[in-house]
């Protein structure tokens, strides 16, 4: 341990973590001075403090090198500097569209433990040591347990909120099991070490993989690959609406950091074996995902089934093990981040007013908020991966990725599940452009933070679907530090 | 730096169709307005290119190239060549009589302009794109404003359905050449989509005659081919009028010229090794295509058979993968395009005012609509390929293309002929001489102004590509020229 | 005038159009100013012809005021025009019929502006069969005349009439007729399209001075088949399509269909002009480009040739309606055009043969006259009395006597009456087949024999015999106008009997070159 000083830069590089921490601690005293009425506005204080912080970490955290600090604890890099940044955009987003919800909005708490589980997350995406990333992510979990049953009242909130807890507990559980006996083979719980470690032949090959096996249960928990996405559309169902675009978004992210971190730096002598065993499991959860969706009648479960296919296709890209496939993986993210939040942002804003979210109460929709009904129409085609949005371009270089890896079964399947996701979009967009309804008269008003938050998703959408260098650019060097 | 003129003729559709969303939905009048001024500037400038193009030069002209995903190799490249140019006039032509035709549209306006002109934006995208991946970009892009186009403002009883299922059919075929493009791509080693440069890539006889297929289908879906047509006749029905002429007229082509451009130019050896089946599948879509529409009762369904018809007669061309043939198939492609726009429109005016479109029950249309009429009979003249009309200086060459390869099938193709000739003259007799039935007796009337401005400018296309060939030919043949080239003069 | 004479055929070929266009711009109201414009008007085409006539030189061999521009430029077809002394007739013959049937046609009332546009259509079309050096601008002009005439019969046919289908369906006879003679002539050129496309990827031209001299020397094997096979394949694509046109027993039957239904002036320009494309498709293409092929099947020609001049007879003399009367006789007479075309295929270079031709051309210009002359006669008696059933007439010559008496002299000339137009040119053709197929002429002239019987038969049961009482008071004398249209016809009916040299000698230079 003695070969990590302190040196003053490891301050500056966790600078987003610290503001986050003020932040966290702002947001309470004002819970305690603001007026009732006008505590919704700790959501502005919120989304605006995510976002100063998110302008301060790009100016002053950049990292400037790869190396580990904080006693190896943390790893300073893009690949973690990335999807920080990414937490901290999707949490400021969250923050605004859940400002309106009542008996949500106006409560601190709810701000706080956010803003706790994004610190988890940020950590989760830098950690560079397995006690690190246990820690990292119980502090994800745990607030996510809460914010998922928060609405009390509401039973699906409350079984939400229990089911999460006992699904990630019992995965939480075998994943330590497996990072103990990670530490018992090799004596570290340092990643990077467990790389030159277990290169020297420790174990059979056959028992490290089944080790690793434990260890992708608590990954795949994270990111709802199948087997293990029980959980998502019940939880998703049942919880707040944006708090479950962020779980479908950021903690999903936070999944694919580790396991792209764990898996493509430490283990990539095995990448034969668990390649193969992630590319079953990424077929399983794209053809999975996009076939239960199909069947779905609640948007928010629809939504979940398709999220859960989302995460196949960005494992094609871990799947590729390459440079390009691992930056494939981290566009995707930040792509399908962007998207998915917009189409969550665009149920919640709808749910506030209908009180549904059954697909059918989407009827007439673009004639009661033409708006509304142009963000659903964008975000959803940039999920099904139409051009010129977003999710287009991310698809192209997963599938390329795969042909690049010789792996052109794997872009097929991927490619024909996209198909089925195509189908079942587009029934949604059905409901909202083609069916009508009688509550067409009614105005669905769509408040400043929705507005806001929307205008800047879309915006963000066709940004990726249209310019595509700088991201590649900034992928590509997250994706650099793997390998 | 010279004129971007492609540039401004791609984005000018899509740039109007974000300014139409911004005019307030009730404002019917502005939006008309404001998309016909753009459909009038594209055109303007589609022409203007048609016809400063420099035949004696050949090859890419009008090129821009910006660089847009580096690290792939990925540009922003457009340039047009003799097999182009048309095809952009093309669509020029069909958007703005597009805008013509569907000034009586009422169920929001604002956001039917504004998917059709994203629709256009992605059909002259794909038409001047040099790069594959700019290729695929724009032409995803024309696909899905289609669902909503069909689905919204369809005909009821199908429209569901027939955009279902023609979204999923393009969709299929587009990525499963997509997975094609990726291969060529990582197997070329050149790290670039840049067509220009993978034309020169060499890639081994293997390789091509394994992905060709996948290629060439993957477009070729959206050209109508058999057996994957289907979807196309349920389409062209349930579309409204406008998008009808969109769909058949242009957005079909982008199939066949697609196949052409990357199947063809960039794969030459597979097509060569291939070919001599698919022509056999292609002789089935003329033939079979041509019979199912002279069973048809239902007036568009008969259009739409045609279209797959008249469609395989392209993709016959392409297969015949010499000089004739091609450039009888890069003419069909503009010729068709304009006429089965003018059959889709005349379809729509027809059945806007009798609201049915069973043959048997309309008749003496040339009594209330007489231009329409006479619209109509020259677009049927041009479909049995009647000489002096584009139709027969597009299906002529292609024949005779089909001679320098297999001459028994251009035997078997041209009872096609006989059967189109007996099918429009059914309709013809049908629907617009004869009698006039009770039940239309009195109310029906007329066209409007701009819809004869439309059929007019349609017709007169037609009639001076077919008296004056020398107006589209060379220039296509110098498109020709170029794919032969690639051919190795095959 | 300069530009004229240089590009005269151009002119001829398209002031039709030019016309048709004029006419387009005029108010629909105005019935009989758009008459008499059309009318007026389309004697700009026969003046250019005569001056044409005059301009011909007869002793110059080869085509004439030929004129090529660049068409069709990447597969090698070019518009290039010539006259020579059989198409010059033929150009003759449509332009001074055209008028005429215009003249015949001033009855009409409804839709009168797209009737005479598309009249005048026709005409270019059927000009453009005649000027055509070029195969593809020869097959363009071919079809192009198809159009006009299907309307002019689909929509201005004899309103009467029905035909019951298979399945029991009715049309109304003329959608049948017009229908009818659609579908066959479009089948017929449909092998007449593939064999031009053949042609044309092997030749590479389709120019048809150098096809010429390219396409019969033609020696090395095709498409894996013997050259013998392809040009023996494509030799009777080439004949059936023509023989649908003229028409050649058996493929005449839409023949009696469409003249029955077509209007009057539609039916004189059908008798007159448009079955003469099939004969001059023979004399142009069939014989030059497959000379070998032509001697081998001449035999089998003149079989059809003598079937049609027998049956068509028969036929003719078995009708009831005076109308198809007159159509079975165009196939009773064309049969002899195509006698002495398969006369002169089967001895090339002999004198007879040289006669035989003569003859066939001149038959083509003189039944161009005599048919349309029946035509418009038929049409002229069927507009007083509503009828054509022969049996409703009878005894009509005291009634009509000035309608009576160009009746039988147009009859005559039609049976061939020495002196009069027809029995020069029957003469001819049956002189110059004589010696070469002894049997078939032999045959002919029984034909020639029934030709008597249908004719006298028709003359007396519409002028002869006891009068109609229900006719009395009821028909009127041709008018001024009808006679002002058969006038012309009249004169050269005569003249060419009397004095045939003036005609014979273009055709003659003409026949002499081809061989």
């Amino acid at each position: 341990m003695s070969e990590y000083v302190f040196e003053p830069w490891w301050v500056v590089a966790i600078l987003p973590e610290i503001l986050l921490v003020v932040l966290a601690i702002a947001i309470l005293i004002f819970d305690l001075i603001l007026p009732l009425e006008s505590r919704r506005n700790l959501g502005w204080v919120a989304a605006g403090g995510l976002g100063l912080i998110l302008v301060l970490g790009l100016i002053f955290s950049r990292p400037t090198s790869d190396a580990l600090m904080w006693g190896g604890m943390l790893a300073q890099d893009w690949l973690g500097f990335t999807f920080r940044m990414l937490f901290l955009f999707a949490a400021a987003i969250t923050a605004m569209f859940s400002m309106d919800l009542p008996r949500l909005g106006n409560r601190g708490e709810f701000y706080v433990l956010m803003l706790a589980s994004t610190l988890g997350m940020m950590l989760m995406a830098s950690s560079a040591d397995l006690i690190m990333l246990y820690l990292a992510i119980e502090t994800t979990s745990i607030p996510l347990y809460v914010l998922a049953g928060f609405l009390t009242q509401e039973d699906k909130s409350t079984e939400a909120g229990f089911k999460y807890l006992l699904f990630g507990a019992m995965t939480s559980a075998i994943m330590l099991y497996g990072f103990s006996l990670l530490y018992g083979f090799s004596g570290t719980t340092n990643i990077y070490e467990l790389a030159s470690r277990f290169q020297q032949g420790i174990v059979s090959d056959a028992t490290l993989m089944g080790v690793l096996l434990l260890v992708l249960v608590g990954f795949g928990f994270k990111i709802s690959a199948v087997p293990l996405h029980f959980w998502a559309p019940d939880v998703y169902e049942g919880s707040p609406t944006p708090i479950a675009g962020f779980l479908s978004t950021a903690s999903k992210a936070a999944g694919f950091a580790v396991l792209l971190r764990v898996f493509l730096a430490a283990f990539p002598s095995l990448a034969p074996y668990w390649g193969a065993i992630i590319a079953a499991l990424a077929t399983a959860t794209m053809t999975l995902g996009n076939l239960l969706a199909l069947a779905q009648k609640n948007i928010k479960r629809m939504l979940a089934y398709s999220s859960i296919a989302h995460a196949g296709y960005a494992m094609i890209g871990v799947v590729a093990v390459s440079q390009l496939g691992a930056s494939a993986t981290v566009f995707y993210l930040i792509a399908y981040v962007v998207t998915n939040l917009a189409a969550f942002g665009v149920i919640a804003a709808v749910g506030r007013i209908t009180g549904s979210d059954e697909i059918a109460s989407y009827a007439g929709l673009s004639r009661r908020s033409p708006w509304l009904g142009i963000a659903m129409l964008v975000s959803f085609l940039s999920l099904a991966g139409m051009p010129p949005f977003g999710g287009f371009i991310v698809k192209f270089v997963v599938f390329a990725a795969a042909v690049e890896a010789g792996m052109i079964w794997l872009a097929v399947v991927g490619v024909l599940n996209s198909i089925i996701g195509l189908y079942y979009y587009l029934t949604v967009l059905k409901h909202v452009y083609l069916y009508r309804s009688e509550d067409e008269g009614k105005p669905l008003p769509v408040t400043r933070p929705y507005a806001v938050g929307l205008v800047v998703l879309i915006l963000g959408i066709i940004l990726i679907g249209t310019v595509f260098a700088p991201w590649i650019t900034l992928s590509g060097s997250a994706a650099a530090g793997l390998f | 730096m010279q004129f971007p003129i492609l540039s401004i003729i791609v984005f000018t559709p899509i740039i109007t169709g974000i300014l139409i969303l911004l005019i307030p939905a009730e404002r019917k009048t502005e939006v008309r307005v404001t998309a016909l001024a753009a459909a009038i500037f594209a055109l303007a400038l589609s022409i203007w290119v048609y016809f400063s193009y420099d035949i004696p030069a050949g090859g890419y002209q009008f090129i821009e190239k910006y660089s847009w995903l580096p690290q792939f190799g990925i540009s922003y490249h457009v340039g047009i060549d003799g097999m182009s140019a048309p095809l952009v006039l093309l669509t020029g032509v069909v958007m703005f009589t597009g805008v013509l035709i569907s000034w009586g549209l009422d169920d929001r306006p604002r956001e039917f302009f504004a998917f059709l002109f994203i629709l256009a934006t992605g059909v002259f995208g794909v038409f001047v794109a040099l790069d594959l991946f700019m290729l695929f970009f724009f032409y995803e892009i024309a696909v899905f404003p289609m669902y909503l186009l069909i689905a919204i403002w369809g005909w009821k009883e199908t429209r569901e359905y027939a955009a279902m299922k023609l979204t999923l059919y393009l969709f299929i075929g587009s990525v499963i050449a997509l997975v094609g493009a990726l291969a060529m791509y990582f197997t070329s080693g050149l790290g670039t989509f840049d067509m220009l440069e993978l034309e020169k890539a060499g890639f081994s006889t293997d390789f091509q005659i394994l992905w060709f297929p996948f290629v060439f289908f993957g477009f070729a879906v959206l050209g109508g081919i058999f057996p994957f047509h289907n979807w196309s006749p349920d389409g062209h029905v349930a579309a409204p009028t406008a998008v009808s002429m969109f769909h058949a007229g242009v957005l079909m082509k982008l199939g066949a010229f697609a196949a052409l451009r990357v199947g063809i130019m960039l794969l030459p050896e597979g097509a060569k090794f291939h070919m001599g089946w698919i022509i056999l599948l292609t002789l089935v879509n003329v033939v079979y295509g041509a019979y199912i529409a002279m069973v048809q009762t239902d007036f568009k369904y008969v259009i739409g058979f045609s279209s797959v018809s008249h469609m395989g007669l392209v993709a016959m061309g392409f297969a015949t993968l010499n000089a004739d043939g091609m450039l009888g198939a890069g003419v069909q492609m503009f010729s068709h395009g304009v006429m089965t726009a003018l059959f889709f429109a005349v379809v729509g005016m027809v059945y806007d005012r009798a609201h049915t479109r069973e043959i048997p029950r309309l008749g003496g249309f040339r009594k209330m609509m007489p231009l329409v009429t006479l619209a109509f009979i020259i677009g049927g003249l041009v479909s049995m390929g009647m000489p002096g009309l584009s139709g027969f200086i597009a299906e002529f060459p292609i024949f005779m293309g089909v001679w320098g390869t297999a001459p028994w099938i251009a035997i078997v193709a041209a009872i096609s002929i006989v059967i189109t000739a007996s099918y429009i003259i059914r309709i013809i007799g049908r629907v617009f001489f004869g009698q006039v039935p009770e039940e239309f007796e009195g109310h029906i009337t007329d066209v409007s102004v701009l819809d004869k401005v439309a059929l007019v400018l349609l017709s007169a296309i037609l009639i001076v590509v077919g008296i004056y060939p020398a107006i589209m030919t060379p220039l296509v043949e110098s498109g020709v020229n170029n794919i032969l080239r690639l051919l190795g003069g095959a | 005038m300069e530009i004229v004479s240089n590009y005269l055929l151009t002119f001829i070929l398209f002031s039709p159009v030019v016309v048709a266009l004029i006419l387009m711009l005029l108010p629909r109201d105005q019935e009989n100013l758009i008459r008499w414009v059309a009318f007026i008007l389309s004697f700009i085409p026969l003046g250019l012809s005569i001056a044409l006539w005059l301009g011909f030189n007869s002793e110059q061999p080869g085509f004439q005021y030929q004129e090529q521009a660049i068409w069709y430029a990447p597969i090698n077809s070019s518009y290039h025009l010539g006259v020579d002394g059989i198409s010059l007739t033929m150009v003759l013959l449509t332009t001074l019929l055209t008028p005429l049937a215009i003249l015949a046609s001033f009855g009409i009332s409804d839709r009168v502006k797209a009737y005479m546009v598309l009249f005048l259509m026709l005409e270019t079309g059927m000009l453009g069969v005649f000027l055509s050096l070029d195969l593809l601008l020869f097959f363009v002009f071919w079809e192009i005349g198809l159009v006009p005439m299907y309307f002019l019969i689909n929509q201005w046919g004899s309103e009467k009439g029905e035909r019951e289908l298979w399945g029991g369906r009715k049309m109304s006879a003329r959608n049948y007729a017009s229908f009818k003679f659609m579908i066959y002539t479009m089948a017929g050129s449909l092998g007449l399209l593939l064999a031009i496309q053949m042609i044309g990827v092997v030749a590479g031209t389709f120019d048809l001075l150098k096809l010429y001299e390219v396409w019969p020397s033609l020696s090395q094997p095709l498409f894996g088949l013997p050259i013998s096979t392809v040009k023996a394949i494509a030799f009777w694509a080439f004949v059936i399509a023509f023989a649908i046109k003229v028409p050649v027993w058996p493929f005449h039957t839409w023949l009696p269909d469409a003249h029955t239904e077509a209007p009057t002036a539609g039916s004189m320009i059908l008798a007159g002009v448009l079955l003469k494309l099939g004969a001059y498709g023979f004399l142009r293409l069939v014989l030059p480009l497959y000379p070998e092929q032509s001697k081998m099947y001449a035999g089998a020609l003149g079989f059809l040739a003598v079937m049609a001049i027998i049956f068509g007879a028969l036929a003719s003399y078995g009708q009831s309606d005076f109308k198809r009367l007159v159509a079975y006789s165009s196939v009773n007479h064309m049969g002899f055009v195509v006698l002495g075309i398969a006369a002169a295929a089967f001895a090339t270079g002999t004198e007879d043969a040289n006669i035989a031709l003569n003859g066939a051309v001149l038959q083509m210009f003189n039944h161009g006259l005599s048919a349309a002359g029946m035509f418009f006669l038929v049409g002229v008696i069927y507009e007083r009395t509503h009828t054509r059933n022969l049996n409703d007439f009878g005894g009509l010559f005291p009634l009509v006597p000035v309608y009576g008496g160009i009746l039988i002299f147009t009859s005559m000339a039609s049976l061939g009456l020495p002196g009069l137009n027809g029995f020069i040119s029957e003469f001819l053709v049956v002189r110059g087949a004589w010696p070469i197929m002894s049997v078939y002429t032999a045959l002919a002239m029984i034909g020639l024999f029934f030709t008597g019987a249908y004719i006298l038969k028709g003359i007396k049961m519409v002028l002869h015999g006891p009068i109609n009482e229900k006719w009395v008071g009821h028909i009127s004398e041709i008018s001024a106008r009808e006679i002002v249209v058969i006038a012309p016809l009249l004169v050269l009916m005569l003249w060419i009997g009397i004095w045939p040299a003036w005609i014979l000698n273009v055709i003659n230079r003409a026949v002499m070159m081809f061989f």
